[in-house]
């Protein structure tokens, strides 16, 4: 394979890559804090990328606008979420709790395609829409936005959370939220924190990728179930590992369609992806229990 | 209060008239059923199928119904999913006891149900493309509207060898349709002297296709055919610029619709695709036969959605309807005079889809000469007019 052919199959690979890692980290988050494995996450991703259409294409909003308006309304749908869903039912079991998620994505889902549209949609580009050419492989501006947002917001993160007393004290909640809860943490509230977070990182992602791969109501689906993988690899609780995982699953279907041979062929791509997840599972099964009883 | 109070008044002077109007028409309402994948992954077939059917029915009624009987169209979701779409059929030959059906939308889903309305003999013209609808039994009681997967190949294959292009690659997707596809684009390449030398594959739903497009990039074809609905394709007509790929692409009919340019952008332009005439209606000769039906339907459907554009999906319904609806006017409340009616009457009849000749052995009665080659030009449909 030439450098030039292997480079496009990796770009691909990172660009998807990168957005599975946003979602991944969306699904970290709240698994850190609050216990719950919260599978409304793609639906935040869909939910950016929505709004960000709509209030470009029925609003005319400038851009940027549009940009910053559609993920703060992802991040305050995620936290009437946790306040309408989750708090409210917090006496249930944390697998009621998910599954209450998993009725709200469906719900979610339901509403876009009813108020918005059923078809694919796609917001312009941030900036044109000519490739740029590196050592023989075709780079899509728009993926620099994706890859770029991605690192940004990776390293904004782990900033917060080893430098701020905010990052810190949801730092305490997810190491043992009695002890947090002692040392005067409000635990509620910082599970609110959580969700917002976690559902506005969602849709940055959703935000830079429309442009480049159109978004429709059932984009999440997928979305969340790659960003499941991710967050699975580091066990739902390292915020790098889940980034790292997003990654190393977007190259790993980049890669099976570039190799087109046997099992690893464009049309098993997706399945290949949810192998892994099932390798993970096994392998990492023990410590993921040993996690649900420490906390 | 006031307003609200008049509003009040209408309602009970509109309720009382209810009983009045029925005694006007003292003849039943024929009952048809029409099931089709208004949301899920074909909801771009489906949906403008429906809203046919809606202005469709609106019309007939406004103008008396049919033979003096109001037209009644039960219209289900099928969600683009087979099983839901034998529930579906179930209950309209059960519950609602309709005298036809037509949809569903897409091929696997009328496979799905063609058992069924053959053991309770209910005719069903479907809306979907794929030939082995009408020609894998059981048939006797299926009929269809759209042009098949084959003649649309034929068309695409002439134009490309009229180009020069034998040396292709082909993306298909792993649903339904671009399986159909598949199996056409191999068994015609023969024929029309086609050497497919690279198969690639997606999923429908698929986000990012510059992987399966950088595999028949380094093919070295002259041209590469991607079999998919709008969806699949506008991803697949961006990466191709994203890759500064200079391969022609030629896209199937599945794409014959405002979905397709709008999310594509740029990128569309240049794109080949095979089309019913419906897309280059206002630039037909005056001679043509399909003409009138298809200014018709255009001009009724975005009168009733201003801001839609009529499409050919919309059109199957328009054209499975309309069969129904003339055979009804014709036997009346009979199910198997409407099958028969179908079969036998329906020659040289002009619909949205071709002209029509069906018969007891081609219950589809399409031939080619239905489809036009269409180029995307600064976002519009051109036709690449040959001979």
């Amino acid at each position: 394979m030439e450098t030039g052919q292997f480079l496009q199959y990796l770009v691909t690979g990172v660009t998807m890559g990168s957005i599975y890692a946003l979602v991944g980290l969306g699904f970290t988050i709240i698994f850190s804090v609050t216990g719950i494995i919260n599978f409304a996450q793609g639906e935040f991703v869909m939910l950016g990328g929505m709004l960000s259409f709509i209030l470009f294409d029925s609003f005319g909003l400038p851009m940027g606008l549009t940009v910053v308006l559609s993920i703060a309304a992802a991040a305050l749908l995620g936290i009437l979420l946790y306040l309408l869903g989750i708090r409210s039912a917090r006496k249930a079991s944390p697998v009621s709790l998910i599954v209450i998620t998993i009725g709200a994505s469906i719900f979610v889902r339901g509403v876009a395609a009813e108020i918005w549209t059923k078809d694919p949609v796609r917001p312009p580009y941030f900036t044109g829409s000519e490739s740029l050419s590196w050592a023989g492989a075709y780079i899509q501006p728009q993926v620099l936005w994706i890859i770029g947002t991605a690192l940004v917001a990776m390293i904004v993160l782990h900033v917060f959370f080893s430098y701020t007393t905010l990052g810190k004290a949801l730092r305490a909640c997810a190491i043992s939220r009695q002890a947090a809860g002692l040392v005067g943490i409000d635990a509620r509230a910082m599970a609110l924190i959580a969700f917002g977070l976690a559902a506005g990182l969602g849709a940055i992602g959703g935000v830079v990728m429309a442009p480049h791969t159109t978004v429709s109501y059932e984009s999440g689906v997928m979305l969340g179930l790659k960003g499941f993988v991710a967050a699975a690899i580091g066990g739902f609780k390292s915020h790098t590992t889940a980034f790292f995982g997003g990654l190393l699953v977007g190259i790993i279907e980049a890669l099976t369609v570039a190799i087109n041979w046997g099992p690893f062929r464009s049309e098993y791509a997706d399945a290949v992806a949810l192998i892994a997840l099932l390798v993970i599972l096994v392998i990492r099964s023990r410590s993921l229990s040993a996690g649900e009883r420490a906390s | 209060m006031r307003k609200w109070f008049s509003l009040l008044l209408v309602v009970v002077i509109l309720a009382a008239a209810i009983p009045l109007m029925g005694c006007g028409s003292e003849k039943e309402a024929y009952k048809v059923g029409a099931i089709f994948a208004q949301t899920g992954t074909n909801s771009s077939l489906g949906t403008p199928e429906a809203q046919t059917v809606e202005m469709m029915v609106q019309r007939i009624n406004d103008a008396g119904g049919i033979d003096g009987h109001k037209l009644e169209v039960i219209v289900y979701d099928t969600k683009s999913l087979s099983d839901e779409c034998v529930i579906l059929t179930n209950r309209l030959i059960d519950q609602d006891g309709v005298l036809a059906i037509i949809g569903p939308s897409s091929t696997g889903e009328s496979l799905a149900i063609k058992g069924i309305v053959d053991a309770a003999e209910v005719p069903l013209v479907s809306c979907a493309a794929g030939a082995q609808i009408v020609t894998e039994a059981p048939t006797k009681w299926v009929f269809k509207t759209p042009q098949s997967d084959v003649l649309a190949v034929q068309e695409m294959y002439k134009y490309m060898k009229s180009k020069g292009w034998t040396q292709i690659a082909i993306l298909t997707d792993s649903g339904g349709y671009g399986k159909g596809g598949k199996a056409a684009l191999e068994s015609e390449a023969a024929t029309y002297g086609m050497n497919i030398i690279a198969k690639e594959t997606f999923d429908p739903a698929g986000t990012d296709m510059t992987a399966q497009l950088t595999n028949i990039k380094n093919t070295g074809a002259q041209a590469f055919v991607c079999w998919t609905t709008s969806q699949g394709a506008a991803v697949v007509a961006k990466n191709r610029a994203d890759l500064n790929m200079t391969m022609p692409l030629v896209c199937s009919h599945g794409v014959a619709n405002t979905t397709f340019i709008t999310n594509s952008g740029a990128a569309a332009n240049g794109v080949v695709f095979p089309a019913g005439k419906l897309l280059v209606a206002d630039q037909l000769d005056d001679t043509d036969p399909q003409k009138d039906v298809l200014l018709t339907y255009k001009e009724d459907f975005e009168e009733a959605y201003p801001g839609k554009t009529a499409d050919t999906f919309g059109g199957h319904a328009y054209d499975a309807l309309n069969m129904v609806v003339e055979a009804l006017d014709e036997v009346g409340a009979d199910k198997a005079k409407i099958r028969d009616y179908i079969e036998s009457e329906i020659t040289d009849w002009a619909g949205t889809g071709g002209i029509f000749n069906i018969t007891p052995t081609d219950h589809m009665g399409l031939t080619e000469g239905c489809f036009i080659m269409v180029e995307v030009v600064n976002g519009e449909w051109t036709w690449l007019k040959t001979s």
